[in-house]
């Protein structure tokens, strides 16, 4: 395993040199939170941040993105016949990228690139992402990142992952992409292995002490799906959801999108457009028919999906990562943590 | 692998009003490249996204079956604005076909088998696809007994009427065509709804008969406990699900219901799967 | 606020155990800092849930919308004004709700507060006008009013205008001299200023109609953003349509509005979308002399025509 040290006085530099052979994205300061942008000339991304309002997600998965586009007139060759654009094969990297969020996108991989199907837009942007990871040394109050099989300094999805020491940056290197990526910046000063590791080890496990919030999924896997969805307890749940898409858009798990037309005089394209399952019109049929007409069922089957059906359907855990952005972004303060537990904890009256 | 976003490129070939009320239309494709329709190379009870490019796209069920070349018909009723520009749409027009999507009838299951296939209303496209597969002289010797029992509300709602009473007339399958009223004094076959034909004429089940039902939801509703009085168990009935989808391929989330995408999953369920999943559709 | 918490539970416990409602809205504590949740209590036991403090910004009158039961509510001063309106518009009949009204002395801005420290916040108290704040490494003691939401450092309402019982004695109501400079602000910039400033405004918007979802006056069945046949507005972010969204919006919330700030509340990017509907407040209150909620008997000015309505805008 290689180490690299990082003084954060060469930092600057070495980012901006990046910046030849890859298009950057990171953590910057925007009103009253951080958002995950792309890096215009000469801005850094804030390696100080303690969470990002919005996650990774839309660097792979935009919320706007054009799939198809033709032309609409007729006397123009190939009109009618749908084409995709240019794909673009620029390398990208995200800095500062936080554990949870790349755990997410290895949980999103799993919709998007499936035996059947490869979903082309998603997984030619990943194939070309590099993943510069930044560990978090003192995880916030709403972090219940180790419970969700995660953590603080996981380094799942992650090509490098980076640990702040004041004065320097330690990146462990973990993969090839992560290799080229520190090359590309010019940081070549080895750590030395055995001791970089035991330090890593230390700070994963004094930032896994600090994390205070915890949820208990044990006992969601021996109940049946039936039995969940007929509980009683999902009105009051969902009595003060606003169903709004504020969740869903936060999540960096959440994936639903919708397709829509447009047009523009003659021009004509596809795009795909995130959407959110608590919307009224979500299922709606053309008929008329709404399977999920009422407030509660869509509540229910955001916390079943997130919590049940993704549990069952690809045994990789539930489909959360305890970021807690959900928690600190709803208008109306419905914790799924608290979903969660008392999903776990009920046990059906006969 | 090829986009799956991506429409093959198809020109409209023919359009025959199916219902003497005009709100279903059958439009038959043909693909502007030829090398696409090997690609679509579908099995009854598959379905297909039809891309309009501008307006939208809509999953429906593949009427033509995989016997009959050169290609593809699809039956349309008009609901949205979607299924409304198609409906205004002329022969000659080009347009988009995705797919083929979905899985199909359990047809290596049915062989040897008894088939009982039910329809309701313009729920009849998948199942004019298996029959027509069905009764193919390549294949009409893997399966044993067919009966049909189809019905809608009057004579003129009926789709591909022609096929079907050529079909009555045949003896290697069991028609039971039914409307739920007329004063046409030429009526020939039954008149009720379909649950009261399925008891009266449909065989008792045995293990090696299965029963295949389409329709809306209501037919299926008062159909299911005839089936299960004739003795029929939760693995032998087959039915098709309809939901609201987009991507078709299992991706957008939308027609996800329990751990099942209907599009991806389905929409081909038993009635053993349907019964663990909730009842969202 | 204890003794709001206290008389609260109070009456909501005796509503139900006199089954004189078939529930009381109210509020109980978050699970995070800063935060409460709107709650449903259907039993006595549950009404001991209910609390009152200084984070109870959002609408409950949008709980109200087209419910057939008998209802007890907790409203302050603007929740009140949206329940007038819902009954003139016929979204609840007055003899359904019994409101345990709530004269509020304002609540606090939390985006405000949570920007004096680096960290997340990990505690929230309040001591009558003191609020303690605390982080993993910092603590803060800050007098409420330096930090009330800003639509109600402008409130002239603070008193419920309808109500079956009081949960706390009236409060004095606030004269404000000029309640629209924020809005004077914006009618002074140049065009350029001005679309520059909402189009920084409109820049983060995710669409995710917290705004609209939280606001009781929309109750529409298919907002326009959702109509189809034939489709209104677009859903992705083109700046066109997310302009098209809120300015829309605004207008459909014209004379109706009684800026509680619920909207500005949910929005999870903090984008102040009172800018737009304030002007549409100012407009209303000086043009028509017309302010939201007030008295049930009167019709917004959009729904009745005088001979004597300022006309000078045809030239």
């Amino acid at each position: 395993m290689k180490f690299i040290t990082i003084d954060k006085k060469d930092w600057a530099k070495g980012i901006e040199k990046s910046r030849e052979t890859y298009r950057l994205f990171g953590p910057v300061k925007d009103k009253n939170g951080f958002l995950i942008k792309r890096l215009e000339q000469d801005i850094l991304p804030d390696m100080e941040y303690h969470d990002s309002i919005m996650s990774a997600k839309s660097i792979l998965f935009p919320q706007t993105e054009k799939m198809l586009s033709t032309t609409l007139d007729d006397s123009k060759k190939d009109h009618h016949i749908m084409k995709r654009d240019q794909i673009d094969t620029t390398p990208r990297a995200i800095i500062g990228i936080r554990p949870y969020d790349a755990k997410a996108i290895q949980l999103v991989k799993l919709n998007f690139d499936t035996d059947d199907y490869r979903d082309p837009y998603w997984c030619d942007a990943y194939e070309v992402t590099t993943f510069v990871g930044l560990a978090i040394n003192k995880p916030g109050p709403f972090d219940f990142s180790t419970s969700t099989g995660t953590g603080p300094f996981c380094e799942e999805g992650l090509d490098i992952l980076l640990a702040d020491l004041d004065d320097q940056f330690l990146a462990k290197v973990l993969t090839e992409k992560g290799e080229t990526f520190i090359s590309a910046c010019g940081f070549d000063t080895i750590g030395d292995e055995k001791e970089s590791s035991a330090l890593f080890d230390v700070l994963r496990k004094e930032a896994e002490k600090n994390i205070v919030s915890h949820i208990e999924t044990n006992k969601l896997k021996e109940k049946t799906i039936l039995e969940l969805h007929e509980a009683p307890f999902w009105d009051d749940i969902a009595f003060s959801c606003i169903n709004c898409g504020t969740c869903t858009y936060v999540c960096p798990t959440c994936w639903c999108f919708d397709i829509q037309d447009e047009v523009k005089q003659k021009d004509s394209v596809r795009l795909r457009i995130w959407d959110t399952c608590m919307s009224s019109l979500f299922t709606r049929h053309a008929t008329g028919h709404n399977p999920r007409e009422t407030k509660v069922q869509r509540v229910r089957q955001r916390f079943m999906h997130k919590l049940k059906y993704f549990f069952d359907k690809y045994d990789q855990g539930i489909m959360c990562v305890g970021c807690g952005r959900c928690v600190k972004s709803c208008p109306v303060n419905i914790d799924i943590r608290e979903v969660c537990n008392i999903m776990n904890s009920y046990e059906k009256q006969d | 692998m090829e986009n799956p976003y991506l429409p093959y490129p198809v020109r409209i070939d023919d359009i025959e009003i199916a219902t003497e009320d005009k709100s279903l239309k059958t439009f038959k494709f043909v693909f502007l490249n030829p090398e696409d329709e090997d690609k679509f190379s579908y099995h009854a009870g598959q379905f297909a996204e039809l891309s309009i490019p501008g307006v939208g796209e809509i999953p429906i069920g593949i009427a033509s079956s995989p016997v009959e070349k050169g290609f593809v018909k699809f039956t349309v009723f008009k609901t949205g604005v979607v299924t409304a520009h198609l409906h205004n749409m002329k022969v000659g027009d080009i347009m988009g076909i995705r797919g083929p999507l979905g899985n199909w009838y359990p047809w290596d299951k049915l062989e040897n088998k008894n088939v009982v296939i039910i329809g309701g209303g313009f729920a009849f496209t998948t199942l004019r696809s298996s029959i027509i597969y069905m009764l193919d002289p390549a294949n009409r010797s893997k399966f044993k007994n067919i009966d049909v029992v189809y019905g809608a509300r009057s004579p003129g709602m009926l789709l591909y009427r022609e096929e079907l009473f050529e079909w009555e007339k045949r003896d290697d399958i069991n028609m039971h065509i039914t409307v739920d009223g007329t004063d046409d004094p030429d009526w020939k076959y039954h008149t009720g709804f379909v649950p009261t034909i399925v008891e009266q004429n449909a065989p008792k089940a045995d293990e090696d008969t299965y029963a295949i039902i389409c329709g809306p939801p209501i037919m299926i509703k008062f159909t299911q406990p005839s089936l299960t009085q004739l003795g029929y168990k939760e693995h032998q009935i087959i039915m098709s699900l309809e939901n609201r989808m987009k991507c078709g391929i299992g991706m957008c989330g939308r027609c996800n219901i329990g751990k099942e995408l209907v599009c991806k999953d389905g929409p081909v369920f038993t009635l053993e799967q349907i019964n663990q999943t909730p009842k969202e559709y | 606020m204890d003794s709001y918490t206290t008389k609260i539970r109070e009456l909501s416990a005796a509503l139900l155990e006199d089954e004189k409602v078939d529930f009381v809205i109210g509020f109980k504590q978050g699970t995070i800092p800063m935060a409460t949740s709107p709650h449903i209590a259907r039993t006595p036991e549950q009404a001991q849930q209910l609390i009152w403090d200084n984070n109870c910004g959002i609408n409950l009158a949008n709980y109200l919308t087209n419910r057939k039961e008998k209802i007890g509510i907790i409203a302050k001063g603007c929740d009140c004004r949206n329940i007038v309106t819902h009954i003139i518009e016929n979204k609840i009949n007055r003899e359904q709700v019994h409101i345990i009204g709530v004269p509020c002395k304002g609540m606090i801005d939390k985006a405000k507060i949570t920007l004096l420290f680096d960290e997340e916040i990990t505690s929230y108290s309040e001591n009558n006008e003191t609020i303690t704040v605390k982080t993993l490494s910092d603590e803060k003691n800050i007098d409420k009013n330096e930090f009330l939401k800003s639509n109600c450092i402008t409130c002239t309402h603070r008193n419920p205008v309808i109500y079956d019982e009081l949960a706390a004695d009236l409060v004095e109501e606030q004269v404000i001299e000029d309640p629209f400079p924020d809005v004077r602000r914006i009618e002074e910039m140049t065009a350029d200023e001005k679309w520059n400033h909402f189009e920084d405004l409109l820049k983060n918007c995710i669409r995710c109609y917290a705004c609209k979802n939280a606001c009781p006056l929309c109750y529409c069945p298919t907002c326009f953003v959702d109509e189809s046949s034939p489709q209104w507005v677009g859903k992705g972010q083109d700046t066109t349509d997310v302009r098209t969204f809120h300015y829309l919006r605004a207008y459909h919330c014209a004379g109706r509005c009684t800026d509680c700030g619920a909207c500005v509340e949910a929005c999870p990017m903090d984008i102040n979308v009172r800018d737009f509907t304030r002007k549409l407040n100012k407009d209303s209150f000086e043009m028509f002399g017309w302010e939201a909620g007030l008295d049930l008997s009167k019709r917004p000015p959009l729904d009745v025509y005088s001979p004597d309505d300022p006309d000078d805008f045809i030239k």
